[in-house]
């Protein structure tokens, strides 16, 4: 038996053979690129993100070793995704993360101590999902795919101009959830856009024993969704290639699946040891495609990036982290009162006896 | 017209079905989806008439996927609406488990009240209908257990409408558990919703002697065993829970503190079921009035049996009169309650 040939309509649901990308490994353009360069604006506010959100993500790591962080999973090496993904977002778009995505929410301009409240266990969630668009990082894997369909479908149903973008992992594709949100986002032609950020490992379980699939971005052709594989590391590749899914899903044209190809430098958590599932010369060869340098590289030879204004970007990363270490020192703000405040609208008669018992034990 | 408001005469499928079609007239966030919904009006035609009515955007059909159903509707109220959603029978809901329990009921607390999700989720269950296997738990104790969320049931067409349309006006998510067996009675509703609040409990027949404690489909079933008890000698008061969480202490303990005895009927497995609760916490605050342990008939501790065996397992009139005949009728202390 042999496929004899495709459909124009299967084909245009297929990712490439080969990921997609504008920048390779060197920060040198590759040659006839499928995807628009984002002007030179972009670019440099691409540059200028990834680097203060690498120096968040190594202070938040520093801050689990000095007992403020309970733990913390590093996005270390995934920054064109985590960066790119939500420079691509317009004000009015949403963003459903993952616990692995503060580099994402900080680059929102969700406050970073807000950003690690889940993490310092000071309370689930610190930030106000509304005020940046930023749904709550989620926990239990892909259950984030089925919200960021539904609050799209209904910004359509309401005439609003909406797209939600749900970041995922490669673990996460195997989750059901994942796949009913797909099917529900593909028949109701909702606005969202899936970007797997596959980084190799779930926690300590690789791709080759998570999937099948020739890809993870082969999945979508089963709903119906145009999937997109796409180089990971790669800041302008990732940033243009969403944009374009958000231009299409704005104007009607329904879900996009991306797969990014990148990789986790650090291990799953500071908990975490690495080193019993992956050897150092694997990590290596990551490094050697580092999304930082890249654009660096090519910013550098196009002459957009000097040293001052290098300089001057570290400096406001370092300030940044300063702040985080700050927020992060003080003593967090912890009221019991809010464990009943917020069960139901209003507190039942139980949970008023509750609280009351709670106050009482605490005032002897 | 007062008259006519409080007096429909209707089957609790009509009643469900009429307290939908009010709700989306009166507010356009109002959505109704799930499967089979739309155009065939469910399989228990509960929204009948609804998707010609109210249109392919307010009350639709989704793919066949119960975690889906929930997830969508959990992001569709993020963003303002106040989606109605039918899971098929009770254990196809099973699937959705996890959006209920992770993120249904506990976003709000999660958020500290910044997000808001009023969602009702409707769930056909119990048995008495003769379904096959997966179409007849009783699955109340799984969301009972669960902090955040609010359940549900009504026992008469009358509650049927009054707490339906209560429920998808709850600022919190709401677990609306249908008895499918008592879908076809018939009673009197009030659309003028003019009973009681959602979470109050309705003393539903006074009497003297014993409070029967019951819910959903097990109302009808007490009534008619509360009957047959005067025969015995016995007046029997039946209270009807409505809302099983949250629980009306104040309604129940005063009718057993009047009654001095109690029995409490489910069709739910008995062991860690939601009547060992209800026998705990009116323990708790009857106990110097309380002539017998508060026993409790409920189904037994196997998986819901084939039709042509779920007579023995349901709790019936004769069962529930056999325990309040041992409820220590003969070794009262005399003056012991002083």
């Amino acid at each position: 038996m042999s496929v004899t040939g495709l459909s124009a309509r299967e084909r245009s649901l297929l990712p490439t053979d080969l990921p997609l990308a504008l920048l390779d490994r060197n920060g040198i353009p590759v040659d006839d690129p499928a995807l628009e360069m984002p002007a030179d604006e972009v670019l440099l506010e691409l540059h200028r993100r990834i680097v203060i959100g690498r120096r968040f993500d190594t202070q938040a790591t520093a801050l689990t070793r000095q007992g403020r962080l309970a733990v913390y999973p590093s996005s270390r090496g995934q920054e064109a995704c985590e960066v790119g993904a939500v420079l691509a977002l317009r004000e009015q778009d949403w963003l459903f993360p993952t616990y692995r995505d503060s580099v994402a929410l900080v680059t929102r301009g969700v406050d970073p101590v807000q950003t690690l409240t889940l993490l310092q266990g000071s309370w689930h969630l610190g930030y106000d999902p509304y005020e940046h668009k930023v749904g709550p990082q989620c926990t239990p894997l892909a259950t984030n795919t089925l919200h960021a369909v539904g609050l799209a479908h209904a910004a359509r149903l309401k005439g609003e101009d909406t797209v939600a973008l749900v970041l995922l992992g490669d673990g996460a594709t195997s989750e059901g959830d994942t796949h009913e949100a797909l099917n529900f986002a593909a028949v109701w032609k909702a606005p969202v856009v899936f970007l797997v950020q596959n980084n190799g490992y779930a926690i300590s379980v690789p791709m080759s024993k998570q999937s099948a699939a020739p890809s993870l971005a082969h999945k979508g052709i089963g709903y119906g969704v145009p999937s997109y594989l796409i180089d990971g590391n790669d800041p302008a590749g990732v940033y243009a290639t969403v944009r374009e899914a958000i231009t299409a899903a704005a104007a009607g044209g329904g879900p996009a699946l991306i797969e990014a190809k990148t990789y986790r430098i650090e291990a799953h958590t500071n908990a975490d040891d690495a080193g019993r599932y992956r050897d150092s010369e694997e990590v290596a060869a990551w490094l050697d495609r580092d999304p930082l340098d890249r654009i660096e590289r090519y910013l550098s030879t196009r002459g957009l990036l000097d040293e001052e204004r290098r300089a001057e970007i570290q400096a406001e990363a370092e300030d940044f982290a300063a702040t985080v270490r700050e927020g992060m020192n003080a003593e967090p703000e912890l009221d019991p009162a809010h464990l009943f405040a917020h069960v139901y609208a209003q507190p039942t008669k139980a949970l008023r006896e509750q609280a009351a018992m709670l106050a009482e034990e605490l005032a002897s | 017209m007062t008259t006519a408001l409080r007096n429909q005469e209707m089957s609790m499928s009509a009643a469900l079905n009429r307290a939908l079609a009010d709700a989306l007239e009166a507010d356009e966030r109002v959505l109704v989806f799930g499967e089979d919904v739309g155009p065939l009006g469910g399989v228990f035609r509960v929204t009948d008439g609804l998707n010609a009515r109210f249109g392919e955007q307010r009350v639709f059909d989704t793919p066949l996927a119960e975690s889906g159903i929930v997830g969508t509707a959990i992001g569709m109220a993020m963003n303002g609406m106040r989606p109605v959603v039918e899971m098929q029978f009770d254990a196809f809901a099973y699937p959705a488990f996890e959006q209920i329990t992770s993120h249904l009921a506990k976003l709000r607390n999660r958020t500290r009240g910044r997000v808001e999700l009023p969602v009702v989720i409707r769930v056909p269950y119990g048995g008495g209908i003769g379904g096959v296997e997966h179409h007849c738990d009783s699955s109340e104790a799984y969301y009972t257990h669960t902090p955040g969320l609010r359940v549900v049931t009504p026992g008469t067409p009358g509650d049927a409408y009054q707490l339906l349309r209560d429920a998808i006006d709850s600022p919190d998510p709401v677990i609306f558990l249908e008895p499918k067996r008592r879908y076809w009675s018939k009673g009197p509703v009030a659309l003028d919703r003019s009973g009681p609040e959602m979470d109050r409990a309705l003393v539903r027949r006074p009497g003297k002697d014993v409070t029967l404690i019951a819910y959903g489909p097990m109302v009808a079933t007490a009534l008619e065993t509360a009957a047959a008890a005067t025969e015995e000698g016995w007046d029997v008061e039946v209270v009807d829970l409505r809302s099983l969480s949250p629980f009306d202490d104040e309604t129940v303990t005063e009718s057993v503190r009047r009654t001095g005895r109690a029995v409490v009927v489910h069709e739910a497995s008995g062991f860690s079921g939601y009547g060992a609760e209800v026998v705990a916490r009116v323990t708790e605050r009857c106990f110097h009035h309380l002539h017998a342990p508060i026993l409790r008939v409920t189904g037994f501790d196997i998986p819901y049996p084939p039709p042509k065996l779920e007579e023995h397992h349901l709790p019936g009139v004769d069962r529930i009169l056999d325990a309040i005949g041992r409820l220590q009728w003969d070794d009262e202390v005399v003056g012991f309650h002083g």
